[in-house]
């Protein structure tokens, strides 16, 4: 599988620098090495969801406990979730970084992910929500804890597209 | 029971606890007890207060958490009991009023009226302290060990469909939100840990 892992890495790691400590998650091809890397730290709490939305809750209650977190999930999984974003991260101003899988988009081989991709950035858009690509890896780190560092100062949700050149080793 | 009075029959065991609570009349009702820093009133967003409940307790094991939840909000958001079974934070305690009815939207009946019950399927998800219960007496003896004790648990409690007079509640929700947030930094000062820049 030509998930990258040293990209995987370097998100992880950049996670880890910005102190996030609660990791949210459903699974998806691009993530599985990130999710594996929250699994095997120790000092990571991975909370593996049922459904994307249950995550806006988890990070939610994290914030206001004092504990920060990060969303891991495909975009539809965002598509998904989006009346929690709504009625809760948006509303209650809640600084819920989203590291998106942006499927769907450049170079994308299945269909159904066409659609929600299409529609991502649209909804972002009109949401309000700050979103920013991750497809170079120097960018990472950098990115990351600027985009950390915007939902505290701002107190808003952030989305950063984790793009096909970050995610996928061509063959 | 009236749940107006099983939560003033829980409050003396609640209070100390954070507690998240869902939108309309079950807030307004615990407000209505005494509002208090350690309290969350999720205004909206129906399903999440268990999620909120599952990310504090989670980042937080030093502190008791209560969920006060519905029927109607904990059937929006089923999958979480399989969430909440599966990380069984032993520090929270989720209590849903079950009185088959989206009450403060005209009354319409859930599904808990013709048959789905909240406690089996609580038990079903792997959750394995669920108590149910009729009456104020029970109710209370049932969160006041589940307060008390080392596990997670779930109490589902038959409420009549009732509300408040009044859903007034003195404070905003950006208030409430930010007060909170403001309880758990205190409780890192109080406690030495210090604050960071």
């Amino acid at each position: 599988m030509p998930v990258s892992v040293e990209n995987s890495k370097r998100i992880f790691d950049a996670l880890k620098a910005a102190d996030v400590r609660l990791v949210s998650a459903l699974p998806e091809t691009w993530l599985v090495h990130l999710i594996r890397m929250a699994e095997e730290d120790p000092d990571t709490i991975l909370v593996r969801l049922a459904k994307e939305e249950e995550g806006v809750g988890i990070s939610a209650g994290a914030h206001l406990a004092g504990v920060r977190s990060a969303m891991l999930m495909q975009n539809h999984g965002f598509l998904a979730s989006i009346n929690g974003i709504v009625s809760l991260a948006l509303l209650y101003k809640i600084p819920l970084l989203m590291l998106i899988s942006h499927r769907g988009d450049l170079g994308e081989r299945d269909p159904w992910q066409c659609q929600g991709g299409m529609a991502t950035i649209p909804v972002l858009r009109g949401l309000g929500i700050p979103h920013y690509p991750l497809d170079d890896p120097a960018h990472v780190e950098r990115r990351i804890s600027s985009a950390q560092c915007l939902a505290e100062s701002a107190l808003t949700p952030v989305a950063l597209l984790l793009g096909r050149e970050l995610m996928w080793d061509e063959a | 029971m009236r749940r107006v009075e099983a939560i003033e029959a829980i409050y003396p065991d609640i209070s100390g606890c954070v507690v998240v609570t869902i939108m309309g009349a079950t807030a307004a009702e615990l407000y209505s007890c005494g509002h208090r820093p350690n309290f969350f009133y999720l205004e909206h967003a129906m399903g999440l207060a268990s999620s909120m409940g599952l990310g504090i307790a989670l980042a937080r094991p030093d502190q008791k958490v209560v969920v006060l939840d519905g029927d109607g909000s904990a059937l929006m958001n089923l999958g979480t009991f399989t969430t909440l079974a599966r990380y069984c934070p032993p520090n929270l305690v989720h209590i849903i009023f079950d009185n088959e009815s989206l009450l403060s939207v005209g009354g319409f009946p859930t599904a808990t009226s013709t048959g789905s019950d909240l406690a089996g399927i609580a038990r079903a998800a792997g959750i394995e302290q669920v108590t149910s219960s009729n009456d104020v007496a029970s109710f209370r003896d049932a969160v006041r060990s589940a307060v008390q004790a080392r596990s997670l648990s779930c109490i589902v409690a038959k409420v009549d469909a009732i509300g408040p007079k009044s859903f007034h509640m003195d404070v905003t929700l950006l208030e409430n939100r930010f007060e909170f947030h403001r309880y758990f930094k205190n409780l890192d000062t109080e406690n030495g840990a210090g604050e960071g820049p």
